[in-house]
């Protein structure tokens, strides 16, 4: 049997293919989070009626109506507001997101570009993001949205260091940044000779994957991380003028990027599209669905913590990264490679 | 190689309308807007050169850092809107030739030194290699270059704290 993948279409339609599921994938990945999640996760936890009501069965209309109301909202600008900067800002944010997908495997041949640098090229692009927050935060005219820019700068420069620390570890163990080169290092390892189950790196790298997650949720500005956007403190931070359809482009790029940190843990960690037996055609098969259900287990843990703890404080919150969680990034780096040299 | 010089040429033009933008923008946070273009536009054209790893660590380092401890500092000091007039010297035209002077010598040092050779790319330089050449070939400038940087680093905080 030929591969299922092994019709060639040639390099445009390829590329539009690609284009085109990556273009669909973020929204939707955006969407099932905020559904799953922010609007029934949430409501159970807290005991919000509102969005368990409309549409009936257990409020499946709410995103929709949500939606719709997007939508309709007037797309306002403020008159001291920079133009250009302004309308660009949100647009950079998305296109930041987009960048993290290409190189995030769903199956030994299901990935965008499978690049030699796989991890770090994520990392990289997803700090680019920072510069459309400030951007958004400056255009705006506004106190608020630029104190809240600020606090976006200052807090995602410093658990970008623990979140690329975090990955170190991970990379030293597989012996490479690409992606698939790390997913199928730990499916063809072995639990002290045991290879039943491969070796999910969460098994070794339990403290990089908890320093990862910790500094995603920052890098996120989840709660207890959300002071830049503090809506009892600064209504909205960088957000506050936006309204509508570029306000929706702020909540895609969030939940988007969440998708995607997501997936790039399950990838880290869990072995990512990977199951134990599984090879060839049928992995590109099943790759995506396995992907999927792992990423939703990683974003389970960081909504869980969104919506349980309360926000810290900003001096806490600098504190954490410089004092904590980069010193451990660092011992968790060197126990590795002793490990790595040593075994 | 006929599209990568084509692709040369387009990133080269942009990086340099952005670069004449940093020097002419009447607004601080536009220079640095045009900034993040320039230093986005060396990126591609280490892209181009093969040169993966490099290119995102110039990603990761200058615009995903850099620049955005430049924009932070902007605003957390004046947050300038619109435009300024204090932002031009008179010395703007010495400023100039200087430029084109510097301009000319680095041309003609490049042009001397490698007008006549041709690299031929096949695939991207793949990052164990890069690895390698510093940590085994070049381990000792690494290791002298890091111990450098240390120091700065160290004494800059020594520097900036009052207490």
């Amino acid at each position: 049997m030929t591969h299922l993948l092994a019709v060639d279409i040639g390099w445009g339609w390829t590329l539009a293919i690609k284009t085109v599921v990556v273009l669909g994938l973020i929204p939707l990945g955006a969407l099932i989070l905020g559904y799953t999640f922010l609007l029934k996760m949430m409501s159970h936890m807290q005991s919000r009626l509102g969005p368990m009501d409309p549409g009936g069965f257990h409020g499946w209309f709410q995103l929709v109506g949500d939606g719709m109301k997007f939508l309709q909202k007037e797309d306002i600008m403020p008159e001291q507001a920079d133009r250009r900067v302004f309308a660009l800002a949100p647009a950079v944010v998305v296109i930041s997101t987009f960048l993290i997908f290409v190189v995030i495997p769903t199956g030994p041949r299901l990935v965008v570009k499978d690049l030699d640098v796989g991890v770090f090229y994520a990392l990289a692009v997803s700090s680019l993001s920072i510069i459309g927050v400030l951007m958004a935060g400056w255009a705006s005219a506004n106190k608020f949205a630029l104190l809240g820019a600020l606090r976006a700068a200052a807090q995602l420069i410093a658990y970008e260091l623990p979140l690329l620390l975090a990955v170190v570890g991970v990379v030293v163990q597989a012996g490479t940044m690409n992606l698939n080169g790390i997913v199928t290092a730990q499916q063809n390892g072995a639990i002290f000779g045991w290879d039943g189950l491969g070796n999910p790196y969460i098994l070794t790298q339990f403290v990089g994957f908890a320093l990862f997650l910790v500094a995603a949720q920052a890098e996120l500005t989840q709660t207890p991380f959300d002071m830049p956007v503090a809506e009892s403190e600064l209504v909205s931070g960088y957000m506050v003028e936006y309204t509508g359809f570029r306000f929706l482009f702020f909540f895609i790029g969030e939940f988007g990027t969440a998708f995607a940190f997501a997936a790039l843990a399950a990838t880290l960690v869990l072995g990512g599209w990977a199951l134990p037996g599984v090879h060839g055609g049928t992995a590109d098969l099943l790759g995506p669905l396995v992907l999927f259900v792992k990423l939703m287990a990683v974003a389970f843990l960081i909504f869980w913590v969104r919506f349980t703890y309360p926000r810290l404080r900003e001096d806490q919150l600098q504190a954490m990264a410089w004092k904590y969680l980069i010193p451990i990034a660092l011992a968790n780096i060197l126990v590795t490679g002793l490990f790595k040299v040593w075994l | 190689m006929i599209a990568q010089n084509v692709a040369f040429w387009i990133i080269a033009l942009a990086m340099a309308g952005a670069a004449i933008g940093v020097v002419r923008s009447t607004n601080v946070v536009h220079a640095a807007l045009y900034l993040v273009v320039v230093l986005a536009g060396t990126a591609a054209q280490y892209i181009l050169l093969a040169a993966e790893f490099v290119a995102w660590v110039q990603v990761l380092v200058y615009i995903g850092a850099v620049v955005i401890l430049f924009l932070f500092g902007i605003m957390l000091t004046r947050a300038p809107m619109g435009h300024e007039t204090d932002l031009d010297t008179d010395s703007r035209w010495s400023a100039a030739v200087v430029g084109l002077f510097l301009f000319g010598v680095l041309t003609a040092l490049l042009v001397d030194a490698f007008g006549d050779k041709e690299i031929v790319l096949h695939e991207p330089t793949r990052t164990a290699a890069v690895a390698d050449s510093i940590f085994r070939t070049y381990v000792l400038p690494f290791e002298v270059v890091s111990m450098l940087l240390l120091a700065a680093l160290v004494g800059a905080v020594v520097i900036a704290r009052r207490d």
